[in-house]
This record gives structure tokens, C-alpha cells and sequence, in this order.
């Protein structure tokens, strides 16, 4: 009975959101505001449905209603209870019910947080968002339905796939959902602007909160995923360049160079076009993104076939959605023309080379994530793109991202002085080059990516106190409190970004350069080293859980004589999955990991064992979090609130068609 | 410099950047394509010689042997036509056993044995990787061929 009523409330939702596609932007088109204002209770409505049918997804799970297929499939009685619940989300159908709730949030969101917007431009965002929940919710009910019953009903649960149950499943997905799904706000943005013939600075101002809140869900997504695949998969990494981690990376690219370029577009009235395309490549990035990894086209080309209908359907709202968005563009662009002109030497030329090169990055990944699919689909051989490919492509191409990204905020808007931006700088740049090549040499690890890293971190780091200085230097008199009170919001929103990229550069080059690795044979009692460590293997002891068998492992590490943890990998056999997982256990440092997992036992009664020692690691994670919290800084600016409500009445007298 | 003159030239540098960036990215693409063949290819002397390239296939039953070591792993990758030894160090994958589909890239030595650098095997149970799939499809295709 539940999972009917569920699925009857997703075909309302899906009814509510044809009802807020179409209402409002008749009213929007025909100037009538009886017809705009039905888009906000039908946006909030369908949030209603969408939660109540996720609601009743969520309750055949916790109740183990096994005559619903999709809990049949990836629920079991002995499940715990967290990954009964992240279950919902842990499967095709399921995620796509969460996708289209965060959707739903997002557009209550903005009918709460962004009411001071003209009538007509509020419609035809939230009639953009329509059409994308409409057609998403279609899919679903069509393609994908959560609520297929099975009958008769088994008495057993398949249970969840063992790598999935994992703290990280409980926020990974729902954070890169809201990420992806944020950046649909962007594009009806776009789009609205398209349509209405709106698109000036005021315009950027609305938008920018939306998009950097979007940004910085995918940032966090992206960060835990990754730390979820550093410890779960067990094998020590933590990006991999695999095309489902592409998929979530080619949005975030970018979105990073959406955020820069509206920042011109809202200061500087520039880049107006090149703004609204990338929303909606942004938002297109996403999309591909979610279904390259939610239709398994990634693991197989030939999951097309296994649901034929699923592949066509995605392949139509893809075509559909960027079509009938690029034609609008190229109809309407052209008008947006304009905008002032800069210099060589301004932040304007800074912000245009960094948005260059972070599209031919997202160009490079996209070509590496897709060629080897159309290759397959179209019978052409078999090929992979492995990282050595994404490696070589892009410290190139983001070397001189990082060196412009310290550069730009010392240069003035639309035209500057060589001699006086490079006057600060030049000791920021001969110490940097001093400390990279230092440090390089004293942990012994000389090589041109090494110290090529080392610098570019330097850079960004120095550069960022060198740039928090002139703050000061700027209002020499004023007491230091005073200076940092007066400094914005979204100024320190950027600083900590940028900051959190310089400590990021430090994780990524030090685990990349000074990692080191020992697969070894031991027998209880013996003894390995591994950088300066000395591991000591206890022995193995059985330790079952709620659904699954363990052997685990007690070793012991110490460093000179001194203990320095005592590490307790696991080899679990999850019993309904019959599938073996490696639990990789870890004492996690400020400066390093040491990591250990457990192989396989061999005949003699010893045990393959792997040893890793990671150092700065975190740091990789500590810079995403940086990011993700300057994001929140820049997004919490009160200039957007304070403007939001200054612009209003102007922007409603000056209502547009 | 004129207003004109140097919007040229900003114009021109952003092209210039443009095309380099693009140009970087197409060779970096040509050098590390890693290409796919079946174990029949490679006994056929198909594969390339001193470049990493991948093979798909079944691990035959009863060809995983350890060296003494205990993390050198030797076993032998089939189509089902054609069997190619393989030698790895390192640990495996949790789902690589016997009778299972994998997938290995590394190189092949003069003696004909694979240098595996990395083995794959599948996140799920149920699940073949496709490219082993693929192995044995085209082997099973090539026998009936063979037989008519």
C-alpha cells in the first residue's frame, strides 16, 4: 500500500511540475501576474510530493518490504540500520528519486531566498526548473520506477553491494546530488536572462549567490568521494581519473570558471555571453555526468541494451536540453553584445586566461572520458585513457591557472600598470622559487613535478599573505581588528579559496612524490619497515559483524622504539553478497597516513599484507574544505542580500517581456 | 597603443593560449592511449611490442600461483581459444579469482609472459568486465566461424 501511495504522489509531483513549466511562462510571456504567481505554490507542492514519495521509498527499506523490487535488491533484514536508509540511495532508480528531491529543493529554495526578484523573471526560472523536474520526473516513472513491486515477494534481501556500506555512502551522494543538481538554478538563470533579454549586472548579482552555493556542494562531493575511495577501495589513492569521477570533475571545472566570469559580468558588465554559456554548459556537464554514471554507460556501453528505452530517453532530454538551450543562445546572444573594454594588464585579461584554459581543461577530460565510448558504441576497438593521460595534460594547463590566480587580485579592473602590480609580487615569486627548490632538496626528491608543485604552492600561499598585507597597507592608522572587519565577505570567501588551493597543491605534490608502498608476506611476529616505520604483525583473530565474517588484523607500528598506533585491518566476507571486501584501517596524522590493508592468507598461515605511508595526504582534503568554506564565505556576502532588496522595486517597474 | 591595436592583440593572446593548450592536450592524448586486445590477438603477435596495452579475458582455473615471496602472483589469462601467462606483484583485487573475468594492462616481455602492472577486476559480483566479455565473445564467434 505505501509504495503505491508513493508512487501515486510522484505522478502528482510530476503533474505539478508540468503545471509550474508551463503556467508561469505564459504569464511571464503575456504579462499576467495571476498566472506567474502560481509557479511558487506549485514548485513548493511538487517539493511536497517528491519528499513524501521518498518518504515512502525510505519506509519499504527501513521495513525490509521485500516485495518491492528495489528493496529486494539492495536491502536485506541484517542490514544496519544507516545503510538500510542510504540503500534508497545506493541503486539506479533510488538516486534518481534523490536527484529529482534535491531538484525540488533547490527550486523551494529559491522561491524562499530570492523573492525579491521581478514577477517575470521569477516565473521563468521557476519554469525552466519545471521543465527539468518534468523531465526527470518522467524518466523516472517511465524508464526507472522505484516503486516496481515484485511479486510473489521473496522472503530474503540481496542486501546492499558491501562497498557501499560505508559512512561515506550516507553524505557522498546526497552532497554531489546537491551539486550537480545546484548548478540547474545557474542555467534557469541563463536561461530566464535568454528569454527575458535581462542580462545585466543586476542579473549577475542573482545569480552568483546560487551558483557558488552550488559550487561549493559539488566541492564537498567531490572531496568525500574521494576520501571514501581512499580508504574504502583500499588501495591507497585518492583520484583515480576515473570516468565517474570525471563525470563529477568536468562540472566543477566549470563552475569554478562560471563563479570567475560572473564576477566579471557583475562588476564590469563583460564576458556577458561567454557567462551564459558556460550555465549552461555547466548544468550540461551535469547532466552527462549523472547519467554516464546513473545509466551504466561508464562500466558498460552495452548497459544501453540491457534497457534499451533507458538509454534512449537519456540520450533525448541530453539533446533536448542542450539543443534547445543552444539555440536560444545563439538567437538571443548576439543582442548581448557589449560590455566595456579592457586592457593587457587588468583583472579583466587575468580572469579571460584562466577562464580559457579551465575550458580546454574541462575539454581535455571530457575528450578523455568520452572518446573511448564512442569508440566502443561504434565498434571501433577498445581503448582506455588512464590517468598518465590527465596527468600529462593538465599540470601544464594549470600551472599558469595558479599564477594568474595569485596575480588577478593585485591587478585593477580594466587596465593596469606592469611595474606596479609586479612591485609586490617580485619577492613573492624569488621566495617562492627559493622555498620550492629548498624544500625539494631537503626531503631528497628533486623532480621537475616536485619542485614545479612545491613552487606553485608557495606562490599561492605567500602571494595570499602578501595580498591580506595590502589590506592593511591600505588603511595604514586603522587598528588590525578594525581592518579585518572592514575587509568583505566575499573577499575572504576568495582568500580562503585560494588558500585552500595552495594547501591542496602541497597534499597533492607530497603524496604524489614521497609515498611508499610494501606488499609483504608475514607470519604472527614478524616485523616490515617502511619509512622510518616498523610494523609488527600480531596475527589475525575472527571478528563477524551484523551481515558479514571478518578476519582481522592486529599490527602494531612504531617508530625508533616508540608506539605509534596499533592498526587493525579487516578481510570481510559479506555473507548475502558472497563477496570478500577489504577494510584498509588507518592512523591518520597532520603531516602523514600510515596506511595498512590485508590481503590474501596463504597456505602457510601467513598473510599478504600492504603498507603505506602517505605524507600530507589530509592536506588534499583540508584544501577542499578550504574551498568548500570560502564558497560559503563568498555565497553569505551581504551585498546580495542588501542589493537583492534594492533592486527589486526597480527591476518589477522595469518589468521586461 | 590604440584601443583597437590592443584589443588585436588581447585577442591574438587568447588564441595563441587556446591553441597551445589544444595542441598540448591532442598529443598527450596520442602518446597514453592504452589500447584493448583479445589474448588471441596477442598470440597472434597483434599486440605492441614495449608500449602498455590491456588484455581482457577469464582467469583460468587452477593457473594462480604464488611465488615464494607470497606477492608475486603468476596465472594465465584466457579467451577460452588462447591462454596468455600473466605475472603481477602486488595485491589483487578482492573479486580476481579463478574462473572470474579480469582485465590486466602492463606489457609483454620477449618470453611472451605479460608484465601486468595493474589488475581490474569488477566492483560488483554479478558483473563481467566488458572487456573480458568482449574476450570471450570474439573468441566463441571465431570458433563457430571456424567450425561452418
Amino acid at each position: 500500500m505505501i509504495p503505491e501511495l508513493g508512487h501515486f504522489s510522484l505522478i502528482l509531483a510530476l503533474v505539478l511540475a508540468l503545471v509550474q513549466a508551463i503556467v508561469p511562462m505564459v504569464g511571464a510571456n503575456r504579462n499576467r501576474i495571476a498566472l506567474m504567481a502560481v509557479g511558487r505554490p506549485a514548485a513548493q507542492g511538487q517539493f511536497l510530493a517528491i519528499a513524501f514519495a521518498f518518504g515512502c521509498l525510505t519506509w519499504a527499506f527501513l521495513t525490509s518490504d521485500f516485495s518491492l523490487q528495489l528493496a529486494a535488491v539492495n536491502s536485506h533484514t541484517d542490514t544496519p540500520l544507516i545503510y538500510k536508509i542510504t540503500g534508497v540511495w545506493g541503486n539506479h532508480e533510488g538516486s534518481l528519486l534523490l536527484w529529482a528531491l534535491s531538484l525540488s529543493l533547490w527550486t523551494v529554495a529559491v522561491t524562499v531566498f530570492s523573492r525579491n526578484l521581478p514577477d517575470a523573471f521569477m516565473a521563468r526560472v521557476l519554469g525552466v526548473l519545471g521543465w527539468i523536474s518534468a523531465g526527470f520526473l518522467s524518466f523516472t516513472l517511465i524508464t526507472s520506477n522505484p516503486f516496481d513491486r515484485l511479486l510473489p515477494a521473496v522472503a530474503q534481501g540481496r542486501d546492499l553491494n558491501p562497498l557501499l556500506q560505508d559512512a561515506g555512502m550516507i553524505i557522498h551522494p546526497p552532497l554531489l546530488y546537491m551539486g550537480y543538481v545546484g548548478f540547474s538554478v545557474a542555467f534557469a538563470f541563463a536561461i530566464a536572462a535568454l528569454l527575458s533579454g535581462r542580462m545585466d549586472a543586476a542579473w549577475a548579482r542573482w545569480s552568483r549567490p546560487w551558483t557558488t552555493v552550488a559550487w561549493v556542494f559539488l566541492t564537498a562531493g567531490i572531496a568525500v568521494g574521494s576520501g571514501w575511495a581512499y580508504y574504502e577501495l583500499g588501495w591507497g589513492g585518492w583520484w583515480f581519473w576515473d570516468p565517474v569521477e570525471n563525470a563529477s570533475f568536468m562540472p566543477w571545472l566549470l563552475g569554478t570558471a562560471l563563479i570567475h566570469s560572473l564576477a566579471v559580468t557583475e562588476k564590469r558588465g563583460a564576458f556577458r555571453s561567454w557567462t551564459i554559456l558556460l550555465a549552461i554548459s555547466a548544468f550540461s556537464l551535469s547532466l552527462l555526468g549523472t547519467f554516464l554514471v546513473r545509466s551504466g554507460v561508464i562500466t558498460s556501453v552495452h548497459a544501453f541494451a540491457t534497457d534499451p528505452r533507458r538509454g534512449l530517453f537519456i540520450l533525448a532530454l541530453l539533446v533536448v536540453v542542450i539543443g534547445v538551450s543552444l539555440t536560444l543562445f545563439a538567437w538571443r546572444a548576439p543582442k548581448l553584445s557589449g560590455g566595456g573594454s579592457f586592457g593587457l594588464v587588468s583583472r579583466d585579461a587575468t580572469l579571460l586566461g584562466n577562464n580559457v584554459l579551465l575550458a580546454v581543461a574541462t575539454g581535455s577530460v571530457l575528450l578523455g572520458t568520452l572518446y573511448p565510448l564512442f569508440l566502443d558504441a561504434l565498434n571501433l576497438g577498445k581503448i582506455s585513457v588512464g590517468p598518465p593521460y590527465f596527468e600529462a595534460v593538465f599540470v601544464p594547463l594549470m600551472t599558469p591557472v595558479v599564477v594568474l590566480m595569485v596575480l588577478g587580485p593585485f591587478v585593477r579592473w580594466k587596465g593596469d600598470g606592469v611595474g606596479r602590480v609586479l612591485r609586490p609580487l617580485l619577492p613573492v615569486m624569488v621566495a617562492s622559487i627559493a622555498i620550492g627548490l629548498g624544500v625539494a632538496f631537503a626531503v631528497g626528491h628533486v623532480t621537475v613535478r616536485t619542485v614545479l608543485g612545491l613552487v606553485l604552492a608557495s606562490w599561492v600561499l605567500l602571494g595570499s599573505a602578501r595580498l591580506l598585507a595590502s589590506r592593511f597597507a591600505e588603511r595604514r592608522g586603522a587598528s588590525a581588528a578594525a581592518v579585518l572587519r572592514g575587509i568583505p565577505a566575499a573577499w575572504w570567501g576568495m582568500w580562503l579559496a585560494h588558500v585552500g588551493i595552495g594547501i591542496f597543491i602541497i597534499g597533492a605534490t607530497m603524496a604524489g612524490s614521497l609515498n611508499e608502498r610494501l606488499d609483504v608476506k608475514m607470519q604472527p611476529g614478524q616485523t616490515a619497515q617502511l619509512a622510518g616505520y616498523t610494523f609488527t604483525f600480531r596475527g589475525v583473530a575472527d571478528a563477524p559483524g551484523p551481515n558479514y565474517d571478518a578476519a582481522r588484523a592486529t599490527i602494531d607500528v612504531t617508530r625508533s622504539g616508540i608506539p605509534v598506533a596499533t592498526l587493525h585491518p579487516e578481510k570481510r566476507f559479506y555473507v548475502a553478497q558472497q563477496m570478500p571486501m577489504t577494510e584498509a584501517s588507518i592512523d591518520i596524522g597532520p603531516f602523514r597516513d600510515v596506511y595498512v590493508n590485508l590481503g590474501d592468507r596463504l597456505d602457510d598461515g601467513s598473510w599478504v599484507v600492504g603498507l603505506f605511508y602517505k605524507p600530507f595526504i589530509s592536506w588534499v582534503w583540508l584544501g577542499c574544505l578550504l574551498m568548500a568554506v570560502g564558497g560559503v564565505f563568498a555565497a553569505s556576502d551581504r551585498r546580495y542580500r542588501r542589493l537583492a532588496e534594492r533592486e527589486a522595486p526597480a527591476g518589477a517597474a522595469r518589468r521586461t517581456t | 597603443m590604440k584601443p583597437r591595436s590592443k584589443r588585436l592583440l588581447l585577442v591574438a593572446g587568447a588564441v595563441a593560449l587556446l591553441v597551445g593548450a589544444v595542441a598540448l592536450v591532442l598529443n598527450a592524448f596520442q602518446q597514453n592511449l592504452v589500447f584493448f586486445h583479445t589474448p588471441t590477438e596477442v598470440a597472434e603477435g597483434k599486440a605492441p611490442v614495449g608500449r602498455a596495452f590491456r588484455i581482457g579475458g577469464m582467469v583460468e582455473t587452477g593457473s594462480i600461483r604464488r611465488a615464494a615471496d607470497g606477492v608475486t602472483v603468476q596465472f594465465a589469462i584466457t579467451d577460452t581459444a588462447k591462454v596468455i601467462p600473466v605475472s603481477y606483484k602486488g595485491s589483487l583485487p578482492d573479486l580476481f579469482s579463478e574462473g572470474k573475468g579480469a582485465v590486466v594492462q602492463g606489457t609483454l616481455g620477449p618470453d611472451g609472459q605479460f608484465q601486468a602492472s595493474e589488475v581490474l577486476a569488477k566492483h560488483d559480483e554479478n558483473y563481467m568486465p566488458p572487456e573480458a566479455q568482449h574476450a570471450v565473445d570474439q573468441a566463441k564467434k571465431a570458433a563457430q566461424t571456424v567450425a561452418q
